[in-house]
């Protein structure tokens, strides 16, 4: 009895000990470990959840609402041809290592991302650029080649966050931004540290300290909340546990949307997939609530267009494609497969698309076609699917954000080639015009619903699980981030 | 001769699970290929046994679909084991303290020496995930199990009189080997069978919870597990049924192999790694 | 006996040759390559190829092969492609949570095995005997990933006493990471001790059949007393062999639990590396472990040799 009654005062103690400390610091759970910590140098989305708004920083930043505000430039002028891009700079404005940030930095890093040897993931963004020049310290001028709408909001990219020359060496284990928190330590495998950068520009954060922690499996992440081990996951990997948290009153759960567009993707240029009615047969025969229910367990809004929803000129088509099998049947049978046929469906390995394509399979056996399941890792659905375009179909979210211009490259992995829809692109690109594009907008997304490229299944959420005191997280996630600069601990 | 126990006990659980394997090529009580979503996760009631899944499968049938690919792939596993092992170790011993020998010795530290899990994995990341990798994984780790335990049993027989007596009648190794040292091995490869067959059951729910197994649509009691992971706590007999069918069955085999074992010989050392 | 050591130690050696051929052979035909998976979805042809390129992706197998082998014999593993440190490095890191952890579930199997096969053989027959034998059988059966499953299920989540996984670092404290290490430890352990009971029992029942044993017996000596003095060192003989297997078992094996944990140890670094085609680690870290077992197979048989003599003179 006496044993257990200390034990019970020991951990009380400790709790209260543990508390009295976490306030103004915070650990987060996230599931993939960065692989390095350089925004500029690859493609992990991990980096930038970790990095992004919190050590470096761009020319311009999203904000949780997917707003586009100035960042490290604090105004800027376009031409009238749209052609020059003039950045008024901030004053004052230092890197952690105590190193100035001015115009020099700026075209240093816009030329590294775009050089022929960059070994930049989004090279696309830059490729318009032409030529960067440094009018004085702080004004920096950036010329592109063709008008671009886009491109402030690609500069807000993580990709395209500002460095300097002098850290560059060793950015990759050494990362030196100018955001709000500085890179303290990182423990490969478990953690990395961050904490409060006090000669940031901008108002100071209320933590004085964050660690990131990598938590990959589901059933640890879980257990990991439950035990209070992390005070808060972005992207909790497992929806079927929500329930539990949102009943307890120690948690809290919010549930945000993303610009992941989780599809299931037919390869266009393979038989029979190149048949039109044989993509709105299988389009028929998937049922999304259902697979939204089973896979993950009610979170995601059905989407019938490669569109996110909350966007303002998303069109809901979901109704060129309901649940029909029976028409389903009729259209395989009309397309010259009355007895269905067999084909590979290429899983990599999130949950959306592992048990997703379970209950797809399922569905589609249903009218007759047999999907032969492959679970793949992800190097290898980059190989097989991505790269060699050997699939019949795979599951993938598309998470970058704006990103219907996939369907205008033939050569992307579904191989979709619609020289009209291509046109559309191109003239979009040239707009700036928000009337104008949002109408292009509307027309390029009726255009890949009525042409069924894909099966368009769902928009990805994000549930986040924290403590209940815990304040300022981003309930969305237009881009990947964990944005600690606006998070504080209540009372 | 009295039946031992555990035999009895062991081969009535170990039928069990055969029957149920057997059984579900006829008849399950729902088909695991419809998927029914709306039904997830029932506890047990009249109209599922067991319950059902986060799919809304009835977890009776998955487990009858699972005892199919776990003993088929213990049992090919087993099969290689043996089919490779035996002969290796039977010319081990008639060649011993050759070359041959000793390589066939060094051959086995060596692949004793590799670790199981981790070969396992390389072979399905390079082969692909499925059930014929899982059985060549774990086929590969008893072909040296097999190999010497037949060497160390054919090199004390090889003392025996009669069979000094065929040598000096002029009768190959071979033909020694084949007609007399391997019909009284039959025992010792009857229970270290069985002992293999546990341990590949074991080895292929491992290699199934870790996702390297048998893939879906194919029903597995490892991956089961790994499904009902996250689950445990809001709908614990998805994760406690397949679980204790592991334990019943690999439970049943060992104490087949014991009784078997007090049965035909209980001088016989088994190896047990 | 000088023969025998050396005998020995040319087949280590030529264990660890021809293990690092079968491991970069089989290394090398893995599909999937890194720079693609480095840059992710989006990358472009040219951009993966300058990675390659810097990476010595390009350079031919068997110059690869000997810049390896070579590199390990000088404590350089390589330089991993995902996180662009020393591998050495982030073994070592790891070292020190696999090597403990291993260590942990040797001890507790330990502890857990001896005195259960002791009780078992000096009980024999009776129902002591039974109820030991009973629970190791149990203990056999059960998978130890599932076992892992139930300890979190009612040790971290339901009564909180322990964390459900991770490992804090050495660096904050010795007792914290020993606590961190205890669920998995005894996850592994189980299954482990259970083998390692039935191998005592019955090695300590054949040692009392034995002739000196009896002539102990005939001597006067108590039935316990036979038992401990002579028995039981003897019966250590059979015993060491098995913990030095399970040893290597045990550091190789905790792969899976070390998944279940989420312990940055070695297990988890393979699994990792073999998903990002990260090669140079894998091939690294599986020679390490290979390395391992052939060493500690060579102590057990020299431990052997030195215990018991008829060893030395005959083969």
């Amino acid at each position: 009895m006496t044993m257990s009654r200390t034990l019970m005062t020991a951990s009380a103690i400790a709790l209260l000990a543990g508390m009295a400390t976490a306030q103004d610091s915070v650990t987060v759970g996230i599931q993939l470990e960065p692989p390095n910590l350089d925004p500029t140098g690859g493609a992990a989305q991990a980096i930038d959840s970790v990095l992004y708004s919190n050590v470096f920083e761009g020319l311009t930043r999203f904000m949780a609402d997917g707003s586009v505000v100035p960042g490290l430039a604090e105004s800027w002028t376009i031409s009238d041809d749209g052609l020059v891009y003039t950045f008024s700079l901030r004053a004052g404005v230092t890197f952690h290592d105590g190193t100035t940030m001015d115009a020099e930095d700026v075209k240093f890093s816009l030329d590294r991302a775009r050089a022929e040897d960059s070994t930049n993931a989004q090279k696309g963004l830059f490729a318009g650029i032409t030529d960067v020049t440094v009018v004085d310290p702080l004004t920096v001028q950036v010329t592109l080649g063709a008008p671009n709408g886009m491109f402030l909001f690609n500069m807000a990219w993580g990709d395209a966050v500002i460095v300097a020359p002098e850290s560059i060496a060793d950015i990759a284990s050494n990362p030196v931004g100018t955001g709000a928190f500085s890179f303290a330590n990182w423990v490969q495998g478990d953690r990395i540290e961050l904490t409060r950068n006090d000669a940031y520009w901008g108002e100071a954060p209320a933590l004085a300290s964050a660690t990131f922690r990598f938590i990959a499996d589901p059933t640890a992440a879980f257990a990991a909340v439950m035990a209070e081990d992390v005070d808060v996951f972005v992207g909790f990997p497992a929806p079927e546990n929500l329930p539990q948290f949102e009943a307890d009153p120690r948690f809290q759960v919010l549930v945000g949307n993303t610009e992941g567009e989780t599809i299931l993707a037919m390869n266009n240029k393979m038989e029979p997939f190149d048949n039109i009615l044989v993509r709105q047969a299988v389009s028929l025969a998937i049922d999304r609530q259902a697979i939204i229910d089973g896979a993950m367990f009610g979170l995601g809004t059905p989407i019938g267009t490669h569109f996110a929803p909350h966007n303002p000129d998303y069109v809901d088509l979901t109704g060129n494609s309901p649940y029909d099998p029976d028409r389903a049947r009729a259209l395989l049978a009309e397309a010259g497969f009355p007895d269905g046929f067999a084909t590979t469906l290429k899983l990599p390995p999130p949950s959306y698309a592992r048990r997703g394509g379970e209950i797809i399979a399922s569905q589609l056996r249903a009218i007759g076609i047999e999907a032969e399941i492959s679970n793949l890792e992800w190097a290898q659905w980059l190989e097989e699917a991505f790269g060699a375009k050997d699939f019949g179909m795979t599951i993938v979210s598309h998470t970058e954000p704006m990103d219907i211009g996939i369907y205008a490259n033939p050569d992307y992995y579904f191989q979709y080639d619609n020289p009209a829809f291509q046109q559309l692109m191109t003239d979009l690109n040239l707009t700036t015009d928000p009337a104008m594009r949002s109408e292009m907008l509307k027309q390029a997304q009726t255009i890949i619903s009525e042409d069924y490229v894909n099966g368009y299944l769902f928009e990805l959420a994000v549930p986040t699980v924290a403590k209940a005191g815990l304040q300022g997280l981003w309930l969305n996630q237009p881009t990947a981030a964990v944005d600690l600069t606006g998070v504080s601990w209540a009372g | 001769m009295r039946m031992p126990r555990s035999l009895i006990i062991g081969a009535i659980l170990s039928l069990l699970v055969m029957a149920g394997a057997l059984l579900s090529f006829v008849w399950t009580p729902y088909d695991i290929e419809v998927l029914d979503v709306a039904g997830k996760l029932q506890t047990p009631s009249a109209a599922h046994w067991l319950g059902t899944d986060h799919f809304g499968r009835d977890i009776l049938s998955m487990i009858m679909m699972g005892a199919r690919t776990s003993i088929a792939v213990a049992l090919l596993a087993v099969g290689i084991g043996m089919a490779l092992g035996v002969p290796l170790g039977l010319w081990a011993a008639a060649r011993r303290g050759s070359l041959l020998d000793e390589v066939i010795m060094r051959g086995n530290d060596l692949v004793f020496a590799f670790p199981s899990l981790v070969i396992a994995i390389l072979i399905t990341a390079v082969f692909g995930a499925s059930a014929v990798n899982a059985i060549v994984a774990i086929g590969i780790f008893n072909i040296p199990v097999f190999a010497r335990l037949t060497r160390g049993a054919a090199l004390s027989l090889w003392e025996r009189d009669y069979i000094l007596a065929a040598r000096v009648a002029g009768n190959s190794a071979f033909r020694i080997s084949w007609e007399h040292v391997l019909p009284n091995l039959t025992n010792l490869l009857i229970v270290q069978g069985t002992i293999q067959f546990s341990l590949g059951i074991l080895a292929e729910a491992a290699l199934s919870y870790i996702g390297l197994g048998a893939q879906p649509p194919v029903a597995s009691w490892g991956r089961m597990l790994a499904d009902a992971q996250t689950l445990v706590s809001i709908a614990p007999h998805v994760a406690l049924v397949p679980g204790l069918t592991i334990v019943l069955s690999v439970l049943g085999l060992n104490l087949m192999g014991d009784g078997l074992r007090d049965l035909l010989d209980p001088r016989i050392r088994v190896a047990r790694s | 006996m000088i023969r025998y050591v050396l005998a020995r130690f040319a087949s280590l050696i030529l264990s660890l040759i021809v293990a690092s051929l079968v491991i970069f052979a089989v290394i090398e035909i893995i599909p999937g390559d890194p720079a693609a998976f480095m840059l992710g979805v989006n990358a472009r042809p040219d951009t993966i190829a300058a990675l390659r390129t810097e990476m010595g992706l390009d350079a031919s197998v068997p110059a690869r092969y000997l810049s390896w082998v070579t590199g390990m014999m000088q404590g350089d593993f390589g330089q991993s492609y995902t996180y662009r440190t020393p591998v050495a490095g982030m073994i070592a890191d790891r070292v020190w949570v696999s090597l403990p952890l291993a260590l942990y579930a040797l001890i507790l199997s330990t502890l857990i095995a001896f005195p259960a096969g002791i009780y078992a053989a000096s009980r024999r027959g009776r129902p002591g005997d039974m109820a030991v034998m009973g629970a190791t059988q149990l203990g056999v059966a059960i998978p130890n990933f599932w076992f892992a499953m139930l300890l979190v299920l009612v040790f971290a989540i339901n009564l909180r006493w322990f964390s459900a996984g991770g490992f804090p670092g050495w660096d904050r404290g010795f007792w914290g990471g020993v606590k961190a290490l205890t669920l998995p430890a005894i996850a592994l352990a189980l299954p482990q001790a259970a083998i390692l009971a039935r191998v005592m029992r019955s090695s300590l029942l054949d040692m009392l059949g034995e002739d000196f044993v009896r002539t102990a017996r005939a001597k006067g000596l108590s039935r316990r007393q036979a038992l401990w003095r002579h028995a039981l060192r003897n019966a250590m003989i059979p015993v060491l062999t098995i913990i030095g297997l399970q040893f290597s078992f045990l550091l190789a094996g905790g792969i899976i639990i070390e998944q279940v944990f989420f312990l940055p140890g070695l297990g988890r670094l393979i699994f990792q590396a073999i998903s990002s085609r990260d090669l140079i680690v894998v091939e690294s870290v599986v020679m390490l472990l290979v390395f391992a077992v052939i060493v500690v197979n060579f102590a057990v048989d020299l431990a052997y040799a030195l215990v018991d003599p008829r060893l030395r003179t005959k083969q």
